[in-house]
């Protein structure tokens, strides 16, 4: 139907036509897909949640005596960076904590501050404290160094998160008698609430469930700026069962994002904190879908309806790897404020914005029309649910002596 | 007309006294309890809206103080920050009084400080730490 450098043809003599996910679906049911296929370019996806497995590395400069922080310790306003690079290479874990945080000693413990905090006072242009300690060597001397740093001066500041936007999540319930405090918020005991976590219909690899635009070297909206599909993500999973839509019924397939840090922007990369579990990072995708054949738009206009997610107790299933769920939803219901769950009735939360993801859909689409943003197109394809690529437990016994 | 958000303090000798009950009769105020805790034999605590013209309001709680109430503000209040706010909706469930809702349009989350008591459940679990008490 087209290709990739058609649109940006059209693109470039503002010329494209690009909705946004939410859009799509209503134009799909008023005009069919045929038709809304031959008119629309580009189908824009949006998502904002805590992503745990993202984080930043820095490039700091050299002190004058040279440091090897190889090694050593760093940290950013007392938060501990990874060292295990060259002299001055870290990098910033969102989930990283102070060495002296109350963690859980106090339960539930607060987590007010960690990685996913620093990288957002960065990006807004705050001074950060760092403090660093080596050995010394003949060739890097120092043992010690202070400073106050401040992105600009940084030089290289790049975000690189290698598990975002994960392909649907499971709703998280507790069954057992008392609270408990998850990754997936606070669950009141003996159902007292299910929580969420995905944008639904918005959400990038919803939209694209077999991955046939979304691939390494996608251009993506990421953190308020620009940033690239580097490679699957961790936990990449796209065998999980699916729908005869093609969606997958459970958490599947992820990405690794990559991107200029310097140009990102506070308000898209949010530091949080979950009681009782610990510091994370809220990160701001956008994907766009070039609409390249009917069937991409297909999968591109499916609604919260038509995507359902498994539910899962946290009290014990999630926590001793127990298999099986407590039922199917879909996003439709979830969006209702209240699912049944074991003839309960069940009010839900969600930890995905998704007004925020409205937001980012809509903004990568203005970024498209004024000709702002020219798409990529994947240099290689995601494993897809084909391609025999699993997500394996831990093989655990002793460890070799 | 006056609308307050009081505490009360009951010494254990007025818990089995009907104390709101004379604020409605004879002060023609309008009462909402907001969270109580009154059992027999220990100090009982209240926190009530009252709503009603400024003079019965302020004859109402003289009455009170008559009585051997103890008698503040409710001086906590649960406000949001907008800066902070990403409208995921993790507060919503478990707000016990619907002070928290999503919109259901633009999904963005609504607060509705008159529905709040000041529980505080939000102002831990908020992932962006939005919900402040202030004093």
């Amino acid at each position: 139907m087209r290709t990739i450098k058609e649109i940006n043809e059209k693109i470039k003599k503002g010329e494209v036509v690009v909705v946004t996910a939410e859009e799509v679906i209503d134009i799909v049911k008023d005009k069919g897909a045929k038709r809304a296929a031959q008119e629309i370019d580009v189908v824009t996806t949006g998502t904002f949640g805590p992503m745990c497995s993202s984080g930043a590395y820095f490039n700091i400069g050299h002190s004058k005596p040279r440091i090897k922080l190889g090694g050593g310790v760093c940290t950013f306003n007392g938060i501990p960076l990874y060292t295990g690079f060259a002299a001055v290479d870290v990098f910033l874990g969102a989930t990283a904590i102070a060495d002296d945080d109350p963690r859980n000693k106090i339960f539930p413990g607060e987590f007010k501050y960690g990685g996913g905090h620093v990288i957002q006072e960065l990006v807004a242009g705050k001074n950060i404290k760092l403090e660093g300690t080596a050995y010394g060597t003949d060739c890097y001397p120092a043992k010690k160094i202070q400073a106050t740093i401040n992105i600009k001066d940084l030089n290289e500041a790049v975000l690189f998160n290698f598990r975002n936007c994960y392909q649907n999540y499971n709703v998280a319930v507790n069954l057992s008698d008392k609270a408990i405090y998850t990754y997936m918020g606070m669950l009141k005991p003996n159902l007292g609430n299910a929580n969420y976590c995905s944008a639904g219909q918005l959400s990038p690899l919803l939209k694209d469930p077999d991955y046939r635009t979304i691939g390494v070297g996608t251009k993506i909206f990421l953190g308020g700026g620009i940033g690239y599909v580097a490679w699957q993500g961790t936990q990449h999973n796209p065998s999980v069962k699916r729908k005869a839509n093609g969606i997958p019924q459970a958490p599947a397939g992820t990405i690794a994002v990559i991107g200029d840090l310097k140009q990102m922007k506070p308000e898209w990369l949010v530091g949080v904190s979950m009681l009782g579990y610990g510091v994370t990072l809220s990160v701001g995708i956008g994907v766009p879908i070039p609409i390249l054949d009917e069937e991409i738009l297909k999968s591109a206009a499916v609604c919260d309806e038509e995507i359902y997610t498994q539910i899962v107790d946290y009290s014990h299933a999630y926590p001793h790897c127990v298999p099986g769920s407590l039922g199917e939803v879909n996003y439709a219901q979830l969006k209702t404020g209240k699912i049944i769950v074991k003839d309960k009735e069940v009010p839900t939360g969600s930890l995905s914005s998704y007004s925020k993801a409205c937001e980012i859909a809509g903004e990568l689409k203005a970024w498209i029309k004024k000709g702002d943003f020219l798409l990529t197109e994947p240099v290689e394809k995601l494993p897809n649910a084909a391609s025999g690529y699993t997500f394996k437990p831990l093989k655990e016994g002793p460890s070799i002596s | 007309m006056t609308s307050k958000k009081i505490v009360l303090h009951f010494p254990q000798r007025l818990v089995d006294q009907p104390i709101v009950y004379k604020l409605v009769k004879e002060f023609d105020l309008q009462f909402n309890i907001l969270k109580a805790s009154v059992t027999p034999q220990e100090e009982g605590l209240m926190v009530l809206e009252l709503v009603g013209k400024k003079e019965n309001f302020d004859k109402g709680v003289e009455y009170l103080k008559s009585c051997g109430v103890k008698i503040e503000p409710l001086s906590k209040d649960v406000v949001r920050d907008e800066h902070k706010c990403t409208s995921c909706g993790v507060c919503v469930p478990v707000c016990p009084t619907g002070a928290l809702s999503v919109d259901t349009k633009s999904r963005k989350i609504n607060f509705d400080n008159k529905k709040c008591i000041a529980c505080e459940i939000c102002v831990k679990i908020c992932p962006p730490r939005a919900m402040e008490v202030r004093f």
